[in-house]
């Protein structure tokens, strides 16, 4: 049964980009373990807010796990420390009366803290902007016979494509790599008939600006894999290596 | 071919083959030692005729020593860099991420290898194939004998377990994360290549201390 809790979070609060940062302990009393773990944050906001206080800055929208901008380092794992969902999943029953919660922002260098929680992910989307769509002209819808795609083949297709770009690859990783996120992007389309065309100059550059951009070298830890809410598979790295490598001799 | 030093995959590319190079002089190595427990003459040959002041000898260990330079360099170079990617603070909550331990200290296992290298190399080829060479006096030809005399320390004996167990940790990660980084890897294949490089990281080191051991223990000289 959910009971409500007595518990304390510890933030990091950090003023903007140039500020040191610190952590700031808040005691909260008589959370519904029935509760998200968004919705606490919620209620610690209003009491700081009531107190005169700034509210802890976090990044969240759809809270349903779909959008990908929930973020949060919680307890020693990106979206805390349940399976296989994001932050905005998280319940409150996760944790117990008395605990302390250490709550983080993402670490990596590529991904610079704006203030407190938010950190800024647009080296993300630099990545997509540089090869992670087709541009092949396809015409009008075909019939879905015209184009035959093995089942598993889709599958996988489907499986990398349930990437929500969230960075907790990059945050779990002792290397601060983002090969997870970059593998599923470039494996969604390399693995069907259309993304096909151009995969070579896909991989090339989206993975020419991943470097630039200062993620690390992948070491294969696989902590990516553990921590991913959406259980992207480590495979879909051996794959950009592969389509990577392929590409690189080509030329 | 700037893309070998410039990109990350690049980069990787050569460490995997730098590895699995160094992997398949173990497998040599190795084999040439375990012919030392049965029989002190054909080591000797082996030592001596084969692998002395030959051309092909001496192509080989240059070709060796630059692989291992390769593999250091480079080991170096993505450790700093994936520092800096990482930045500066760390989790306050530090990485509760389940992860093979090996995998996260893969630059440290490799110094324990490296420092080791000194040791060995110091010991066993500086005194054959350096001296011979360069004309030093007190090159050794005996190469059996001069194994029994640097295991017949037990000291030296530890030194070579602790190192060749570092060995097996680096290779237990190295062996299919090389795999993975050149591609060659899938949902069906990493169990399969997982448990290959058990194998071949467990023969390559219990080979390599059974010998030192064995040595040690005077066995060579039963069958002798
Ligand atoms: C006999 C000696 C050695 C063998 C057989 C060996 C083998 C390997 C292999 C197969 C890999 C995997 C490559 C990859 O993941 O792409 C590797 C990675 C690595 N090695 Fe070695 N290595 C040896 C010595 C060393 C030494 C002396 C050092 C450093 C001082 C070192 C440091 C590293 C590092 C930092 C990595 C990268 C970790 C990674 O990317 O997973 N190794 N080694
Ligand atoms: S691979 Fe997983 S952890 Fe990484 S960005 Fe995509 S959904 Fe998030
Ligand atoms: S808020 Fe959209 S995934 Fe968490």
């Amino acid at each position: 049964m959910d009971k409500d809790i007595n518990i304390k979070v510890k933030v990091w609060r950090q003023n903007g980009p140039k500020d040191k940062g610190h952590f700031e302990v808040y005691p909260l009393e008589n959370i519904s373990q029935g509760s998200s773990f968004l919705e606490m944050l919620d209620i610690l906001n209003e009491n700081l807010i009531n107190e005169g206080k700034e509210p802890v800055v976090f990044d969240h929208d759809c809270r349903e796990g779909i959008c990908g901008i929930c973020s949060l380092y919680i307890d020693g794992h990106p979206h805390g420390p349940d399976e296989d969902i994001t932050t905005c999943q998280l319940h409150m029953r996760t944790f117990d009366e008395g605990d302390t919660i250490t709550v983080e922002p993402w670490r990596s260098t590529a991904f610079p803290v704006i203030k407190d929680l938010m950190v800024d992910r647009t080296a993300f989307d630099k990545i997509i902007q540089a090869g992670g769509y087709t541009s092949v002209n396809t015409g009008g819808t075909p019939d879905a016979n015209a184009i035959l795609i093995p089942h598993d083949q889709a599958e996988l297709a489907m499986d990398a494509a349930a990437c929500i770009g969230c960075g907790a690859c990059v945050a779990a990783c002792k290397n601060g790599s983002a090969m997870l996120f970059v593998s599923a992007k470039v494996s969604q389309l390399a693995l069907l008939p259309q993304g096909k065309v151009e995969a070579a100059k896909r991989a090339k550059s989206m993975v020419a600006k991943m470097d630039e951009l200062g993620f690390g070298n992948c070491t294969n830890t696989g902590a990516c894999e553990v921590e991913c809410p959406k259980n992207i598979s480590i495979s879909n790295i051996a794959r950009l290596n592969r389509e990577f490598l392929k590409a690189k001799f080509k030329d | 071919m700037s893309w070998l030093i410039k990109s990350s995959i690049g980069r990787k590319f050569v460490q995997s083959l730098s590895g699995l190079f160094l992997i398949l002089f173990l497998l040599f190595h190795v084999c040439m030692n375990l012919v030392l427990i049965f029989n002190y003459e054909t080591y000797n040959f082996l030592a001596n005729e084969m692998l002395g002041a030959n051309w092909w000898a001496i192509v080989g260990t240059i070709v060796i020593f630059f692989g291992f330079g390769v593999h250091i360099i480079y080991s170096i170079f993505l450790t700093l860099q994936n520092r800096k990617a990482r930045g500066n603070i760390r989790y306050e909550s530090s990485s509760k991420t389940p992860a093979t331990w090996s995998s996260k200290n893969m630059f440290v296992l490799g110094l324990v290898i490296a420092l080791f290298l000194v040791l060995h190399l110091y010991q066993m080829w500086y005194q054959m194939q350096f001296k011979e060479l360069f004309m030093i006096e007190g090159a050794r030809h005996d190469s059996a004998q001069l194994v029994e005399e640097v295991f017949s320390n037990i000291w030296v004996v530890i030194l070579y377990v602790v190192a060749f167990i570092a060995l097996w940790f680096h290779l237990t990660h190295g062996f299919w994360s090389a795999l993975h980084t050149v591609g060659w890897n899938n949902d069906i294949w990493m169990k399969r290549i997982k448990m290959i490089g058990n194998v071949l990281s467990a023969f390559i080191c219990i080979g390599f201390i059974a010998v030192a051991v064995l040595m040690h223990l005077g066995y060579s000289n039963l069958l002798a």
